[in-house]
């Protein structure tokens, strides 16, 4: 199964968006720090990806990513 | 040790099934409203989204919504917005509950069931842990000084303003926010409290009645702001009630049945008394624990015999619970809030539902209709709250309105 970034960047905001920031301000630079997104809310959003898109991100994938797009960036390519 | 430092109330909030906020609490049951829809005392009209975030809402199990939004109540209205009149790292916080997020573990554990371990969400813990209620109301509003969850089932929020007294008498803090909060109203806590036959079966509250058959399960929060009373006039607060004393013991019997002798439950009285300095003949009012249980309510009324002699028949006594039902872990709290108004207010709100006297149970329970509170000290009125619970353990506080 393969995936496009834009399908990803869709349903990687949806998930952000239900976790609190408003939707028009998750953009692909928007950093977590900005959009108040803790590691708690990521450990949410990799199993929320897990069971889309069967892919696993481990504690030490997550601390990498700052911004939505290096998030899905990396879920776009695991999902490949 | 010198004179001991006054605890003095600037702030009340709750949350209860009379509505969201202290004023209705006290004013709906005084007008003999009674809470209880369909067995339990819901808090029917506390919608979370209307107070908080999207983000509070998910992070929050109900027992810390309910929490916070007490706490913003008492916290304003003791004039804390903004800047905090004292250091924070002075500023203490107890929150207690008797049994913690709940509806929480139950969620979790369904998705382990459900999909697997690995499916559990990380705010799970973070969310049931008891130390919950008072984690959020510390990170919300600053409070640095020592802050704890306090569990000791439905004894817990009369502890937890019991304990914040002591450690503002001791110098430990400036100020303590305490109260105590419950949300067990879901499948699960109801099988629970059925299986040791606690509810009541006809799912009315009526303390002290003969007729009486259990509790009814109630949710909500309370929270009270303390502060040291000189501290507390010299920034120019309003002071709405002390507490004045506090006396807490344990039956080491039975797991769940009260000591039936009242003894233990009677010390508890006597002690927090003591710490006011009072005699019995100085209280206008018992705030009883009264959970319209065969036990307690039988227990109890030979503790205030006990502990208030020939006294015990001339004060009025009456029980909150008769109009919200049993909010375990936020009971002492809320009761608490809700006789600082009584006192202040000079009325005594009734135990409703009372009709039929029980052999034994013959104090004035006050049955159905509020009535004027007749100050029997000098200056402001003093009454006695009562808090006991399954483990045995029994907690009264002595609480002080206005002049």
């Amino acid at each position: 199964m393969s995936v496009t970034k834009e399908q990803v960047q869709e349903r990687v905001v949806e998930a952000l968006a239900s976790f609190g920031p408003d939707a028009d301000t998750i953009t692909s630079s928007a950093t977590f720090e900005e959009l108040d997104i803790d590691s708690l809310d990521l450990v949410e959003l990799a199993q929320i990806v897990e069971d889309e898109y069967g892919v696993v991100l481990k504690g030490e994938d997550m601390k990498e990513l700052k911004t939505v797009g290096d998030a899905v960036e990396l879920i776009t390519a695991r999902a490949a | 040790m010198g004179e001991k430092r006054r605890v003095v109330i600037t702030g009340m909030g709750a949350v209860s099934p009379l509505g969201v906020g202290a004023r209705p609490l006290y004013e709906r049951w005084a007008e003999g409203i009674v809470g209880i829809e369909n067995g339990a005392g819901w808090c029917s009209s506390f919608v979370p989204s209307e107070h908080l975030s999207v983000k509070e809402v998910r992070r929050l199990d109900r027992v810390s919504q309910l929490s916070v939004i007490a706490a913003d109540e008492a916290i304003a209205q003791a004039g804390w917005n903004g800047e905090k009149p004292y250091d924070p790292l002075a500023i203490g916080m107890i929150m207690a509950t008797g049994i913690g997020g709940i509806s929480t573990v139950e969620t979790n554990l369904n998705l382990m069931r459900d999909i697997g371990p690995n499916r559990i969400s990380p705010l799970g813990v973070p969310m049931y842990m008891p130390n919950a209620p008072a984690a959020s109301i510390s990170m919300r509003h600053g409070l640095q000084g020592q802050s704890f969850g306090l569990v000791s089932a439905c004894a817990s929020g009369g502890q937890a303003l019991g304990l914040a007294a002591r450690m503002i008498q001791y110098g430990d803090a400036d100020a303590v926010v305490a109260g105590g909060a419950e949300a067990t109203l879901t499948d699960f806590g109801f099988a629970c409290f059925n299986a040791m036959q606690a509810l009541s079966k006809e799912g009315v509250s009526r303390p002290f009645d003969k007729r009486r058959d259990g509790f009814v399960m109630g949710e909500g929060a309370a929270v009270v702001v303390l502060e040291e009373y000189e501290a507390a006039k010299a920034r120019g607060a309003n002071i709405i009630g002390e507490v004045s004393g506090f006396g807490s013991t344990s039956d080491a019997g039975h797991l769940t049945a009260p000591d039936p002798t009242g003894r233990p439950a009677a010390r508890a009285i006597t002690l927090a008394m003591k710490d006011a300095g009072l005699t019995p003949e100085e209280i206008s009012y018992v705030n009883a624990h009264g959970t319209s249980t065969e036990l307690n309510d039988a227990a109890e009324t030979q503790a205030l015999k006990l502990a208030l002699g020939e006294y015990a028949y001339k004060i009025p006594v009456s029980s909150t619970k008769s109009s919200i039902g049993h909010l375990l872990g936020a009971a002492g709290a809320v009761e608490a809030v809700a006789t600082v108004q009584a006192l202040n207010e000079r009325v005594v709100p009734p135990t409703l539902g009372y009709e039929i006297p029980d052999e034994g149970l013959d104090l004035d329970y006050v049955p159905n209709v509020s009535r004027e509170m007749t100050v029997v000290a000098d200056g402001a009125p003093s009454a006695i709250s009562n808090s006991f619970a399954f483990g045995g353990h029994n907690v009264s506080l002595v609480i002080k309105g206005h002049g």
